[in-house]
């Protein structure tokens, strides 16, 4: 099995704040980490060549800064990492982000082999969105298995996976053939520590950077002109304050003047 | 190659676009702006300056757009009618169409389905895209987007909204990526710009402590996803539509999955419906409480929700959780108890038609989106009031 792990680095958005006077972020001390759901990907990925053999492979888009979360990668106990990484790539929206990625998926298939599994996180933190991974799997011409909360059975002889899905109401047990493409929801493991005779070997392993010019791809299909969506402007969350009545003192007493009017509420609402 | 210009002119050198960069990629020199190498054109300052000095110059397409017309809703069912968030955004739908001068337009895939038509024409569809066939009896992605991808190429809708549920956004991300077009995820609100006809989406992105604005000016269709319970439910009507029948050869597609095995959860009160919810944060202080604030809720015929703090604590289960990371509700009453409101707790709760608090905390936040509130200590109120509760309700 040749497993492909998809990982982006991600201001740590739970100290990302805006300032609403100015409408802009505040990023004072934001730390730049592997996005939380990137670690799942990777943690799987790593078990499944623990499992069946081969090699785990992980890959990153981004400025040069991101060959961090490589390193991190690295040291979890992937065996090989790309770096792509160009100013032609600044501003790609989901679409060439995907497109970009997949490109590169190709040309890891060209020095290494034939890629089997591709798995990204459900989605990355900053932006949002979780269309990268389908977009990648279409582009690759691989099924998409989204939200994958367990991998029960691969088969890399008879080339087919089953996993199961975290959906709304419930979990939906799918096959497919392989190769395929998974996004992992959190449910899936418990990501590894990197131990220190890890983190000491990772410096050996290969890092490779990967540009523009590797890709095979046209100027207009990547960055900000590869890219459909533009983001016109960013502001704070506003919340419409509303004056409520906000009892204060006995408890007794508001407890009492809360029921009435909640009562009152409930009228129309079957109890 | 793409970059951001500095008009350096205009610009008064007053240092808000330096903070409003992600990248740290701008800095002052001489009382003007400049950008390092670091920056990745990610907009963020463009639409801060006070005096548009910045802006990222891209080529004009002359691509024509004014073949496409209508907004379209993708129908999720389940196979015995369509899910809200479908009426949602048919409600959403008509409106941009009227300001867009265009119909609305649902797709219906399944087997066996078009029964659903009327409720799709009576929430406001004008016409119904109907395909029908065994293949199509569960939601696969394969063969769902094959036959999207289809329908836009032969009818080219302007807009395409979907709901941003596990099979919407699955869907949408495919066919977006077929079609080559842009898609916003996730979006609280959808707008037509009035000079340019572009849809303006507004979406929370950075965890939910920012929101931005997204557009996609030169290629069509518009795609949105949209999460449940962002936008009401219309009411119903009267009204009838048209069924355009489509039918797509099967035989050409190579489906590789197969749904083996539908495992569904155990049923209660689903958060997602209930009319009323009574939920627990940090501020219970022990797993135990959640029995406490149950028999609240029970009282009260509600469903249990809950912060991620209580969440993360191990107090109650993934389930439970409100919010920008868990479920958005849209209950009749929220009530909160000992959760102060961060932003992300309320991404998923403030479109309650009523909110009721209670904190010990006076200056907690979520006492500013409530309609009412109790200033205390929950170990008191919530025993009190569901004891006050029950009085009534017996007699
Ligand atoms: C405020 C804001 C809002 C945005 N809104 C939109 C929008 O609505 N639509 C849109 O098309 N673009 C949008 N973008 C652009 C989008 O964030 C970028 O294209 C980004 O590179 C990828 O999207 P994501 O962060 O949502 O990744 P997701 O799709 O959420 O990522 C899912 C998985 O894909 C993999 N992955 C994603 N990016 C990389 C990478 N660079 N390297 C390796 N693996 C990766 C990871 O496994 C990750 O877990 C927005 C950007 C900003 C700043
Ligand atoms: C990317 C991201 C996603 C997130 N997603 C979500 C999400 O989906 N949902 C979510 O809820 N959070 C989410 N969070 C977390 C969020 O930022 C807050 O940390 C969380 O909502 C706080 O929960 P809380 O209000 O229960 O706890 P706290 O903020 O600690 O508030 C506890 C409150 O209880 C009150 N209190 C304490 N004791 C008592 C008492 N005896 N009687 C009455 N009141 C009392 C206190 O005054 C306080 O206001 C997310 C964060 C990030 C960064
Ligand atoms: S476009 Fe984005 S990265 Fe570039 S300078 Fe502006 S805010 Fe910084
Ligand atoms: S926000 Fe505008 S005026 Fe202020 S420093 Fe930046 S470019 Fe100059």
């Amino acid at each position: 099995m040749r497993v492909v792990v998809c990982i982006k680095q991600v201001p740590d958005t739970t100290e990302v704040k805006i300032n609403p006077e100015t409408n802009t972020l505040m990023r004072e001390g934001v730390a730049s980490i592997v996005n939380p759901f990137d670690e799942f990907a990777i943690e799987e990925g790593i078990r499944i060549k623990e499992k069946h053999g081969g090699e785990t492979i992980a890959l990153t888009m981004g400025p040069p800064q991101a060959e961090d979360v490589l390193k991190t990668a690295l040291a979890m106990g992937c065996d090989k990492a790309y770096l792509i990484s160009d100013r032609a790539f600044a501003g790609s929206d989901t679409l060439a982000t995907a497109l970009t990625i997949s490109a590169a998926i190709r040309k890891i298939e060209e020095n290494d082999g034939p890629v089997d599994l591709v798995i990204c996180g459900k989605q990355a933190i900053d932006g949002d969105t979780g269309q990268v991974g389908p977009g990648i799997a279409v582009r690759l011409n691989m099924p998409p298995l989204t939200y994958v909360s367990k991998v029960r059975e691969i088969n890399p002889e008879q080339k087919y996976i089953i996993v199961e899905r975290l959906m709304e109401r419930g979990k939906e047990v799918v096959k497919s053939t392989l190769p395929a493409l998974l996004t992992v929801v959190k449910d899936i493991n418990t990501p590894r520590y990197p131990s220190l005779f890890e983190i000491k070997k990772a410096a050996k392993k290969p890092m490779i950077k990967l540009t523009f010019n590797d890709l095979g791809l046209r100027e207009d299909q990547t960055g900000l002109k590869g890219s459909p969506t533009w983001v016109n402007k960013i502001f704070s969350p506003e919340l419409k304050s509303v004056s409520g009545e906000i009892f204060q003192g006995e408890p007794e007493e508001c407890v009492k003047k809360l029921a009435e009017r909640l009562l009152e509420l409930t009228k129309g609402v079957s109890l | 190659m793409s970059y951001l210009k500095i008009d350096k002119d205009l610009c008064v050198g007053c240092g808000v676009c330096v903070d409003a960069c992600p990248q740290s990629a701008l800095y002052m020199k001489d009382d003007k702006v400049e950008v390092n190498d670091k920056c990745n054109l990610c907009g963020a300052c463009v639409g801060v300056c006070p005096v548009n000095a910045l802006s990222i110059p891209r080529e004009e397409k002359k691509s024509d757009l004014s073949d496409y017309k209508g907004v379209w809703v993708i129908t999720e069912h389940d196979g015995k009618k369509p899910v809200n968030v479908t009426f949602e955004l048919i409600g959403e739908a008509v409106k941009l169409a009227s300001k867009r001068n265009t119909y609305v337009g649902a797709v219906l895939l399944g087997n066996n389905v078009s029964f659903m038509a009327d409720d799709l024409f009576a929430y406001g569809a004008d016409k119904v895209f109907l395909c029908e066939s065994p293949v199509l009896e569960h939601y696969r992605t394969e063969p769902y987007s094959e036959v999207v991808v289809e329908m836009v190429k032969q009818f080219k809708p302007e807009i395409i909204l979907s709901g941003a549920t596990t099979q919407g956004r699955d869907l949408a991300g495919c066919v977006a990526t077929k079609l080559e077009t842009g898609l916003t995820a996730d979006c609280t609100g959808l707008e037509i710009c009035p000079e340019t006809g572009n849809l303006l989406q507004t979406r929370p992105a950075f965890g939910g402590n920012i929101m931005a604005t997204i557009l996609c000016p030169n290629t069509r269709p518009q795609m949105s996803t949209v999460r449940p319970k962002v936008f009401p439910v219309p009411p119903k009507t009267d009204k009838k539509g048209e069924i355009v029948n489509f039918s797509f050869d099967f035989s050409k597609i190579n489906i590789r999955t197969e749904v083996i095995e539908y495992l569904p959860f155990e049923e209660k009160i689903s958060l997602a419906d209930a009319e009323i919810i009574v939920s627990g944060g940090r501020g219970l202080g022990k797993p135990e409480n959640f029995e406490m604030l149950k028999e609240l809720a029970d009282t009260l015929g509600a469903a249990l929700g809950a912060s991620r703090a209580a969440v993360d604590a191990g107090w109650i289960s993934y389930e439970h959780q409100v919010g920008q990371t868990g479920k958005t509700v849209r209950p009749k009453i929220y009530i909160a108890c000992g959760i102060s409101g961060s932003v992300q707790h309320m991404a998923g709760m403030k479109h309650s038609d009523i909110i009721i608090a209670i904190n010990k905390d006076p200056e907690a936040p979520i006492f500013k989106i409530s309609n009412y509130g109790i200033v205390g200590d929950l170990n008191v109120i919530v025993p009190l009031l569901a004891k006050e509760l029950k009085k009534h309700l017996a007699s």
